[in-house]
């Protein structure tokens, strides 16, 4: 008896459960009242129907890449609170002073900051992105395997799903975001932190191979006809690189991820101290993923500035051929030097002269890339909307962080900033400045075709200020605290003299918490001024690319008719020789139905994932059977197109008609 | 998202043709006044891209492969006092382990031969016996298994073992998941007969059935052979 429940139920006990830990114990407390409200609304406004039919089955590419979205803004108001307690506890921890935060706790905030950042913001951002944007600046009518992508985005989720349960129920990890080892080993952390960690990150690994997969066979087969390669917009070919790189760095991460578990839950001996084991490994294969994962993140970055400088400048893009040749340069050599980690761990002179040189070269078509989005602004007429105001803040504080990029590259100066400040400040003015700059520029110009309404510019402009100024302010101490020899990961100082830079960076962490409220704002005030906001002609910014000759919101099968490319700047080549919108003449149009086996399959997955985290043998055992089955049951299912009738498609083009008509 | 059948068949080269054709003369601003320039007034029906996307999967799976290779190279000779390779590794079973499934590559082969001249029941046949021959590879891999973990020498033993087990180990679990697919495509083909979707499934598994022979090939040389050396 007791050995079955000790299979049902595993190490889960009561104690899991953080009564003891008032902040925590409070946040569950909003969170159960704010989820039980949603839930409550959608039901008072039944809802469940349509969630469940138009959003949660859909394989629409559109409506998946908008859930991955939201989902990255959610997960960042978790991950940001990390950073708020964070900055807290480091300002308030001096001499005699604890702070509040007890160290188990604050290595878990670090750590989650780091994850949830990395894995469930910028990623589902980035592939957010791309899900909406890629389809229809290539003229296709969907991705080219759409149940899978539905299914990408639900691994995805629940995924973070994970993360966020380890917030009330047992703990997360208190390692540092990638988990090295022994400190990772199960003799050093035998809780539950690293196992939630690894399923978390393993769940959500699947979606984002797939996901990979997914976009490059879309982009590669599916591209309108006469589109060649080199006429594809850049978006689009940052897109394909950031793929090639998840499909290329992805499986690494699985694997290293398993060999971790596999010393964990079967007590083999890859990365012990005993037994022949070898920590050094683990660190090598994580950053051969790890690497190419900060270029998986800025590539789409990159492609999006692109589209926005020659969309706000009203002019073709500068040195289109040589963004291409600098964004593929780049995708080849973020393979080269992920031995940059960890100059400090005794690779020898060579090995870290090699490897610092390889960084350096990055930086030369990074270099290219700047240049051309300066030359493309030369004499461009420049509309400072919301999208070009954050492709200006990224171009200044990007070269900033680039360039103690490649001070860090230098070996011997490595040995003096590795692991300090000096370094947390970097990643986080590349990433902040670069990744997460170019995904709100992105979500702004985008917004209105995913909506059919614009943001409002006057909260954009308050938020992109004070996010601007609010990361200067947070990190530009860091830089002078790494440099004065702080490390990074401490909850406690001594020396009383560091803490006005800490003051300055609490500071600054507060005007980005404006900059975010300022955000969420205009998501509210734009939605209540949606009327006066509207974009009646599918083209709000006079774009140059294909997605904007398309209704705002597209309807189901993004163009009526497939386009035909002629032109690197199709739209703009459209609008310039006479293009005329066909308005009769339609035929039935082909496309794939929705499904709800994606949600019911990755559920599946974070059931056995969570049981297994919990050593719950048989639930884990009994998920995993009915995960099989439901997998082998949708294969059964082989009607999943249709097609949608001429009148409809008649009927949806005639209201867009109507619509441009009423608003000339 | 279309049906568009297997290379060697030849029903949707035509229409690509076609399609390739209107393009090239749009291009040449060569058509007549009716056909619109911007827009193609027929459904277009892009090439499917299951068979590529299934390739890029193999190759994402090749890369787990490496990683498990690279470690097997790394921890391979830290037997931390334990049995070595050489002590250990029985050759003529992992020769017949190695004839069956290379046999298995061949018999699947002959069932897609059959495929192409749409018999079902021979290539049915076929199947079987592929799955039968790759349940006997994972049968003897399983009793020798059981055999090292009865001498002492589990994955816990050394990080060789560790390393080891864990490279032989997913090979083995992707061919038994190779199995469960081929036992499904078989009772899908006998439901629906060898329509398209089921000539592409079975054309997938293809790839992944030779993909793990290759592999294969790459322990039984590297992990087997090398390991017997002194």
């Amino acid at each position: 008896m007791s050995e079955l429940t000790n299979n049902l139920t595993g190490r889960l006990t009561w104690d899991a459960i953080p009564f003891n830990e008032p902040i925590l114990l409070w946040t569950f407390v909003a969170v159960a009242l704010g989820g039980a409200a949603i839930l409550a609304a959608i039901t008072y406004f039944r809802g469940w129907g349509v969630l469940w039919r138009d959003w949660i089955t859909s394989i629409d590419h559109k409506k998946i890449g908008i859930m991955y979205i939201i989902l990255g803004l959610v997960m960042l108001l978790r991950g940001f609170s990390d950073a708020l307690m964070m900055r807290a506890q480091q300002v308030l921890s001096f001499g005699d002073s604890v702070g509040f935060l007890p160290s188990h706790h604050y290595d878990q905030v670090f750590t989650a900051h780091g994850v949830i950042m990395i894995f469930f913001v910028a990623m589902p951002l980035v592939t957010g992105l791309m899900n909406f944007v890629v389809p229809l600046q290539i003229g296709a009518r969907d991705v080219a395997f759409p149940f899978l992508n539905n299914f990408s985005f639900w691994m995805t989720a629940f995924g973070a799903g994970l993360v966020m349960m380890s917030l009330f129920v047992g703990e997360f990890a208190r390692t540092g975001w990638l988990a090295y080892p022994p400190l990772s080993g199960i003799a050093y952390s035998p809780d539950v932190g690293v196992d939630y960690y690894i399923w978390s990150l393993q769940i959500a690994g699947v979606g984002t191979l797939l996901s990979g997969i997914n976009l490059i066979a879309t982009i590669v087969k599916m591209r309108a006809p006469g589109m060649s390669l080199m006429k594809m917009p850049i978006f689009t070919w940052t897109a394909l690189c950031t793929n090639v790189l998840i499909v290329a760095a992805f499986p690494v991460l699985t694997a290293v991820l398993a060999l971790l578990s596999l010393d964990r839950y079967a007590g083999t001996a890859f990365f012990t101290n005993d037994l022949g084991g070898n920590a050094m490994m683990y660190v090598n294969l994580i950053w051969i993923w790890g690497h190419p994962e900060v270029y998986i993140l800025i590539l789409p970055a990159f492609g999006v500035f692109s589209e926005v400088v020659s969309t706000f400048c009203g002019k073709r893009l500068f040195g289109y051929a040589s963004m291409v040749y600098a964004t593929v340069v780049i995708t080849i050599l973020s393979y080269l030097v992920w031995l940059h980690h960890f100059f400090t761990m005794g690779s020898g002179s060579s090995v870290n002269a090699f490897f610092g040189i390889t960084t350096m070269i990055i930086s030369i078509p990074t270099g290219a890339k700047i240049f051309n989005w300066l030359f493309t602004m030369y004499r461009g007429r420049i509309r400072f909307e919301i999208p070009m105001l954050w492709t200006v803040g990224f171009m200044i504080t990007f070269v900033i962080g680039g360039m103690t990029g490649v001070l860090l590259a230098v070996p011997p100066a490595d040995f003096a900033l590795h692991n300090s400040l000096f370094l947390v400040a970097h990643f986080h003015n590349v990433i902040i400045g670069g990744v997460l700059f170019g995904m709100l520029a992105g979500i702004n110009y985008w917004f209105p075709k995913a909506f059919g309404y614009k943001l409002d510019p006057f909260w954009g402009k308050c938020s992109f200020w004070l996010w601007l100024s609010g990361f200067w302010f947070a990190f530009m101490p860091l830089y002078v605290l790494g440099l004065m020899g702080v490390t990074r990961r401490l909850s406690h100082f001594d020396d009383p003299a560091l803490r006005i830079w800490f003051e300055i960076a609490a500071f600054g962490a507060g005007l980005i918490f404006l900059g975010i409220l300022a955000m969420l704002v205009q998501l509210v005030v734009s939605y209540r001024k949606r009327e006066s906001l509207r974009d009646t002609t599918g083209d709000p910014w006079d774009g140059r690319t294909l997605e904007w000759s398309t209704s705002s919101p597209p309807p189901a099968y993004n163009f009526a008719f497939t386009p035909i490319v002629h032109d690197n700047d199709t739209w703009a080549d459209m609008k310039k020789n006479g293009y005329v919108r066909p308005e009769r003449g339609f035929i039935p149009i082909h496309m794939p139905k929705n499904t709800g086996a994606g949600f019911v399959i990755a559920a599946l997955s974070a059931v056995g994932g969570f049981a297994l985290i919990w050593h719950m043998w048989l639930i884990a055992c009994v998920a995993f059977a009915t995960m099989l089955i439901a997998v082998i049951v949708h294969t059964f299912n082989y009607k999943r197109d249709f097609h949608i009738p001429a009148d409809e498609v008649l009927r949806v083009e005639g209201i867009r008609t109507r619509m441009m008509a009423s608003h000339v | 998202m279309s049906e568009i059948t297997l290379s060697g068949s030849t029903s949707a080269a035509p229409e690509r043709t076609v399609e390739r054709a209107t393009a090239r003369a749009v291009g040449a601003h060569a058509v007549a006044d009716t056909a619109p320039r911007f827009y193609l007034t027929h459904e277009h029906h892009p090439e499917n891209g299951t068979l590529f996307g299934f390739w890029l999967y193999l190759m994402s799976d090749c890369l787990v492969f490496a990683c498990l290779f690279a470690v097997y190279a790394v921890l391979g000779r830290n037997y931390a006092g334990g049995p070595t390779g050489a002590e250990l590794f029985e050759l003529p079973l992992v020769a017949a382990n190695t004839s069956l499934l290379l046999l298995s590559s061949i018999t699947y082969g002959f069932a897609m031969l059959e495929m192409q001249r749409d018999r079902l029941r021979m290539t049915l046949l076929w199947l079987a016996i592929t799955g039968l021959l790759g349940a006997g590879f994972i049968g003897i891999e399983l009793h020798e298994f059981t055999n090292l973990i009865h001498e002492g020498a589990g994955p816990q033993r050394s990080a060789f073992l560790s390393s080891f087990f864990t490279l032989v180990g997913t090979h083995g679990l992707h061919v038994t998941f190779g199995i469960v697919w081929l036992v499904t495509l078989m009772v899908q083909s006998a439901r629906h007969g060898l329509i398209p979707e089921n000539r592409r499934r079975l054309m997938c598994l293809s790839m992944f059935w030779h993909f793990l022979d290759v592999v294969w090939i790459g322990v039984f040389t590297f992990v087997y052979l090398m390991g017997v050396l002194p």
